[in-house]
């Protein structure tokens, strides 16, 4: 009677064929579940990384395989004034535009982290320019810019006449350089500013407590607490912030496409300007691999930052 | 990770501003009204868009008569011009197609990436996970030209297809990254019992870690989607026909044509292509939050 009843189950448990048997072997589980990830990220993310290091070598165009040139790209680059124009600005829009990301998005932060009603519906509305395609509102800015009936020139003329002329924003190289950074500036600003509210309120309020029992003033418990509490937090926000400022592309590319004259150009729109657009691949991928300097840097910055909070996959953190 | 987003009210309570600042006007001028600043410039471009996209021609291009700020007569000429005289459903159609496509692989990918680094715990795990880290700092700006070299090889040029494909570079860092942390915070002995009671591994992954992760892998689901539904620069290197082309790309190559631009109708398209992730935004907005300061704080 028992044997009857065992015997079925006997079975159920010896028979799991030799797949499911297989995939609760641990070796083997943990190469099936890394393939996708390590395979798509290998060939989408690692080859390309290293055939663009090759193309750079080489006079590859579209159509037509390169032959290794060494470093006649870089080279050429060099003596290339539009190359420098595309670093100088590069340079300079990540600068600025970095500074006014966190200047403003750690004060709006701070003022997030009071206490008022509707907080949590104004957090919400706050992140609205981070989710909505960086091309779509860059064309709403286009169109705020636009020489003849841009709405700040109407604003500042026939409203409160502080002018007599319309702005003209893009039409020539300084005014629309600081145009492409503010656009960029009122991007970043939800992302640094929500990743901060979220250190912020990591911090624990007995500290600030503390302070104020020994006299210290606001602006004494922002330096020593705030500050130094965020700067782990800061160091990582700040290099994701870098690095994709600097190879920033879609926002200069639907404004002003690199113009006037070439003034605003960004080494990713220059590179994708000689690369795809003209058909020199060889060469487009020769500026590409001119950001990585810079990159490894801003990586580095952001290993060390990391480093000093523990690494994720140890003990608990926080 | 989580407890941090999910505890900003009692903390906030608590904040020692409160107990500082007693005046009420102080509080007004000091918090009050910069927050109003931030938040006007903030939404403008989207208001302006908006009232862009509902104004008739004439009322448009004169700012003397009209004010600018309002519309006098709403019109939906901009939109009905958009969805029946352009390609634009198309396009709609084939971004949608391409963001939940990539969406689906990345989570897949992701997913078991993170239970094998987080749970399977082999030697060496740490740096597969370091690893993956690292390939999020690889921005698309640098990879795109050989990329497109990479998919013209493949015989993907000109197909959503590559789209699929490629996305999830950037994709699956992230949430693998967001997912290890998911997992780490459910407790391992769950697992132990299971695995006691004869649970096979994958089962293990399927009716214990998931269901318990599933916070983690909406997170990660939504922001997959959108990042898909934004990208830009890959979808204007791969794609050449306008038909395969996703909303973000054909507005900018196909609507605008010539000197004189239709702002009504760009302003329309730009509304209409941010909607769905605005609406999937106001659904899950607690996610976003959560997904965006979890992948920065861990």
């Amino acid at each position: 009677m028992s044997v009857t009843t065992l015997s079925p189950r006997g079975i159920a448990l010896r028979q799991p064929n030799w797949f499911a048997r297989l995939l609760d072997y641990k070796p083997f589980l943990i190469v099936v579940c890394l393939a996708p990830a390590i395979g798509l990220l290998a060939v989408f993310l690692t080859y390309p990384l290293g055939l663009g290091v090759w193309l750079a070598f080489t006079d590859t165009t579209i159509g037509r395989r390169g032959i290794y040139v060494g470093l006649e790209n870089f080279q050429y680059l060099l003596s290339d004034p539009l190359w420098w124009g595309a670093v100088f600005y590069s340079v300079f829009y990540t600068a600025v535009a970095t500074f006014g990301k966190f200047a403003l998005g750690f004060w709006l932060a701070l003022l997030l982290n009071n206490h008022f009603p509707f907080k949590s519906i104004l957090r919400a509305i706050v992140l609205l320019p981070w989710i909505v395609p960086t091309v779509l509102s860059a064309l709403a800015f286009w169109w705020i810019y636009d020489p003849q009936f841009s709405i700040i020139s109407y604003l500042l003329v026939d409203v409160l006449h502080w002018r007599s002329t319309n702005i003209d924003f893009l039409g020539s190289a300084w005014p629309a350089r600081f145009s492409l950074i503010a656009a960029n500036i009122w991007r970043g600003i939800p992302f640094v500013a929500i990743s901060l509210l979220a250190g912020l309120q990591t911090i624990s309020p007995s500290l600030y407590e503390a302070a104020m029992l020994d006299g210290a003033s606001s602006w004494q418990r922002f330096r020593y607490i705030t500050f130094p509490m965020m700067m782990p937090i800061l160091a990582i926000v700040m290099t994701f912030s870098i690095i994709f400022t600097f190879t920033d592309f879609q926002l200069v590319y639907a404004i002003t496409r690199g113009g006037p004259v070439n003034s605003t150009h960004l080494l990713a729109t220059l590179a994708f300007q000689r690369g795809i657009a003209g058909g020199e691949l060889g060469e487009g991928a020769a500026i590409a691999v001119s950001m990585v300097p810079f990159l490894v840097f801003a990586t580095l910055f952001s290993y060390f930052g990391l480093a000093r909070r523990k690494w994720q996959q140890g003990e608990s953190d926080d | 990770m989580t407890d941090a987003v999910a505890q900003p009210t009692n903390v906030a309570s608590a904040t020692p501003d409160t107990m500082a600042w007693d005046s009420r006007a102080r509080r007004m001028m000091m918090i009050y009204l910069p927050l109003a600043c931030f938040v006007i410039i903030l939404l403008f471009p989207f208001y302006w868009m908006a009232v862009t996209a509902f104004k008739p021609n004439a009322e448009l291009l004169n700012y003397k008569e009209h004010n600018p700020f309002w519309i006098s007569s709403p019109t939906l000429a901009h939109i009905q011009h958009l969805l029946f005289n352009t390609a634009y459903p198309r396009w709609l159609k084939t971004t949608m197609l391409v963001a939940i496509g990539s969406t689906f692989l990345s989570l897949l990918a992701s997913t078991l990436a993170a239970y094998a680094i987080e749970r399977l715990r082999f030697r060496g795990s740490p740096y597969v996970g370091l690893g993956i880290y690292l390939a999020y700092l690889v921005p698309p700006s640098i990879l795109f030209i050989p990329l497109a070299t990479v998919v013209v090889q493949f015989g993907l040029f000109d197909s959503p297809l590559a789209l699929i494909l490629v996305y999830p570079t950037f994709l699956v860092p992230f949430c693998t990254w967001l997912l290890i942390g998911y997992f780490k915070s459910i407790p391992y002995e769950l697992e132990e019992c299971a695995l006691v009671d004869g649970a096979t591994r994958l089962q293990i992954l399927r009716r214990i870690t998931l269901p318990l992760a599933v916070p983690g892998l909406i997170s990660a689901g939504i922001f997959s989607f959108t990042l898909s539904w934004n990208e830009f620069i890959y979808a204007l290197a791969f794609i050449q026909s306008s038909a395969n082309k996703t909303v973000p790309v054909a507005i900018l190559t196909e609507l605008v044509s010539g000197d004189v631009y239709q702002w009504g109708a760009l302003m329309a398209g730009s509304l209409l292509g941010s909607l769905p992730v605005a609406i999937f935004y106001s659904l899950f907005v607690d996610y976003y939050v959560s997904s965006l300061t979890g992948a920065v704080k861990e």
